[in-house]
């Protein structure tokens, strides 16, 4: 069975990101990217799939500007097999990936496609169920656990009430939550391995997809900075407080 | 003039980055109190194939060069583990390179991989008390009897002698008044310390606790013919080799100590009120930590520089002895401007720079002093005559 592993390329978590001067979006020039976390809990899942014998090829996705080659070049050190990078300057919204991603799995035909739950960056949590829909497929979303057995996939789901198991005909979309394992760290003999493997590098008409966006963002401001809080001197005077300068009760 | 690390360089600054994070301050405060060897940090490594970072893919490395080396040793010390933690992988991964160079296949096959795999564990056996960085004066002997050498003398400043199973040793073959040259006559063997015929005798000093430094006392120590490495009578020649890129990476090391000792400084002047505002916030704290950021920086790109040298075949003595002056000094700045932004609590193990101030005096003494340094640049770069 083959696994797609879409990956994008995010700002990293450590940084604190700034606000552009002009409000168009947030700065990334010279800010250090990386892995959307939870794409390299996708990349750890299919890898560890493929050391259990239920995987036999991982196909590293990225899409954007030509450094996500280097995107798809950390998750091929963890031990996927190949990449594809789909390059455009476009700004790419989860519809546009997914008919990307639509049009790559067309092509490649693979048993199973495991995303992150959502890109740290925008937060959408879109591009899963929206390529589920597209192609027609069952999809397990905020993946706890993923077992697969013979032609379906038992999906463990964190919802608010607990645990839900999902089961799925393969092929399947999964998405990943945190908690569905602790990605490895590359090892020096997997990064040197990494160089030598192939990313492929196409464009949006390639796969006839038109990636233009279809939202457009008005404006992007800092969140309003909190204000110092107060001390209060007895339990009445904060009840008092609440009803008159909070108006909660 | 590219100055950006490359992609793979920063996969190499990362992985070892997160790795060394699972070594907290908390290990290497109870590392420096107790003494013990860090052999988790040393197999972490070894799990992931970083000792081989510079030894050829055929003996189980991965032929990497000194640049991502002097990386990989910023991380290292960078993390907090500092002079403790560089110095207890520093000799795997480079010190066999006179092997790499100058050993025949056979050896190679049987000396790099267990180092590699961190099964083994080596000391560099050079510097002896009466002969100091005058090398040739040396005065440990190995005779030779039959098919093999027979070693007397004494050697000092052996690092990890201690947990060390090889030794990679320069001793004198030839007497010094029986050679044209008194560099002639030394060879350098890589063989088992045998325990029995060698007495290790650990020296108790400033900081480093939990990498020892030792006296070593050989008497009778026997080495079979086939450890020893090249000609014999070469062994200068051959250890000469080693001694700019060690330079780089003691300098990239010395960068890192000085970094962490910014980054904790910086932190608690940061958090730290006094009078009703961060102590950050007054010049007398900012400006010698913005000292030692431009100092460390200027010693990094020095590092670098020295490191492209070597690993594209330019000479490199003159960069790799003034990365590791400007390193160390700029890192021994940094830490005593870290523990002085503390005040009070600057001095108390728990904030972790007085460890630093103690470890970072390492690179500024060895592996060759500061003084000898400022005379090779005078005698080799200025052209001005030899003062000693």
């Amino acid at each position: 069975m083959k696994i797609l592993v879409p990956v994008k390329r995010v700002v990293d978590y450590n940084v604190k990101v700034r606000v552009k001067a002009d409000g168009t979006g947030v700065e990334t020039s010279g800010v250090k990217m990386s892995m959307n976390p939870f794409d390299e809990i996708a990349v750890e899942e299919a890898v560890r799939l493929k050391e259990k014998g239920v995987a036999t090829e991982i196909v590293a996705i990225s899409m954007g500007v030509a450094a996500c080659a280097e995107t798809i070049r950390t998750a091929l050190a963890m031990g996927a097999d190949r990449g594809i990078l789909v390059e455009s300057d476009a700004d790419l919204q989860p519809l546009a990936v997914a008919k990307l991603l639509k049009a790559i799995a067309d092509k490649e035909q693979p048993g199973l496609i495991i995303l992150g739950k959502q890109a740290i960056d925008d937060d959408m949590s879109a591009t899963g169920q929206m390529l589920a829909a597209l192609l027609g497929w069952a999809q397990g979303t905020f993946a706890s656990k993923v077992v697969v057995e013979g032609d379906h996939a038992l999906v463990t789901r964190e919802v608010d009430g607990g645990l839900e198991t999902v089961k799925l005909a393969l092929p399947a979309i999964v998405t990943t939550d945190l908690r569905l394992n602790e990605p490895r760290y590359a090892s020096l003999p997997n990064i040197m391995k990494a160089r030598k493997k192939p990313i492929e590098t196409i464009k949006p008409a390639d796969l006839g997809v038109d990636p233009a966006p279809r939202l457009t963002v008005l404006k992007v401001v800092e969140p309003a900075k909190r204000q110092a809080g107060v001390k209060v001197g007895s339990v009445a005077e904060l009840v008092a407080k609440l009803r008159t300068e909070a108006k909660v009760i | 003039m590219d100055f950006a690390l490359t992609p793979d360089q920063e996969a190499v600054r990362e992985a070892v980055a997160r790795i060394c994070r699972r070594f907290d301050d908390a290990y290497w405060l109870a590392h420096d109190r107790d003494g013990i060897f860090p052999h988790e940090l040393l197999q972490a490594l070894a799990a992931d194939g970083w000792l081989g970072i510079c030894i050829p893919e055929e003996y189980g490395g991965s032929g990497l060069g000194i640049t991502e080396a002097a990386i990989m040793m910023q991380a290292v010390a960078q993390s907090g583990a500092a002079m403790s933690g560089a110095s207890a992988i520093h000799m795997n991964i480079f010190g066999l390179n006179p092997v790499v160079k100058f050993g025949t296949d056979a050896q190679k096959h049987r000396m790099l991989p267990p180092l590699v795999a961190g099964r083994e564990q080596a000391c560099f056996g050079v510097t002896e008390p009466d002969a100091g960085l005058d090398t040739t004066r040396l005065k440990t002997r190995a005779e030779k009897h039959g098919d093999r050498y027979v070693v007397h003398g004494q050697k000092i400043w052996t690092s990890t002698a201690q947990v060390a199973h090889k030794i990679l040793l320069l001793a004198r073959t030839t007497p010094i008044e029986r050679v044209g040259r008194k560099t002639e006559g030394l060879s350098l063997f890589y063989t088992t310390l045998d325990r029995s015929r060698a007495e290790v005798r650990a020296i108790d000093k400033m900081g480093r606790k939990a990498v020892d430094s030792n006296q070593v006392f050989f008497d009778g120590m026997e080495i079979p013919e086939e450890d020893r490495i090249g000609e014999e009578g070469r062994g200068f020649e051959y250890i000469l080799h080693g001694l700019n890129p060690e330079r780089i990476l003691i300098a990239a090391e010395a960068v890192g100590v000085g970094l962490v000792a910014l980054e904790r400084a910086t932190a608690y002047a940061r958090e730290r009120v006094v009078f009703g505002r961060p102590i950050g916030q007054n010049q007398g704290i900012q400006h010698p930590l913005a000292e030692s950021w431009m100092e460390l920086e200027a010693a990094r790109l020095m590092v670098m520089n020295a490191a492209w040298h070597y690993d594209t075949g330019r000479p490199a003595g003159a960069a790799a002895n003034a990365a590791k002056y400007l390193a160390a000094e700029a890192g021994f700045k940094a830490c005593t401007a870290a523990v002085m932004t503390h005040g009070g609590f600057g001095y108390a193990k728990e904030y972790h720079v007085e460890r630093y101030l103690r470890e970072i005096i390492i690179p500024r003494l060895a592996p060759v002093s500061p003084q000898l340094v400022l005379c090779y640049i005078a005698e080799r770069v200025l052209g001005l005559p030899r003062s000693y």
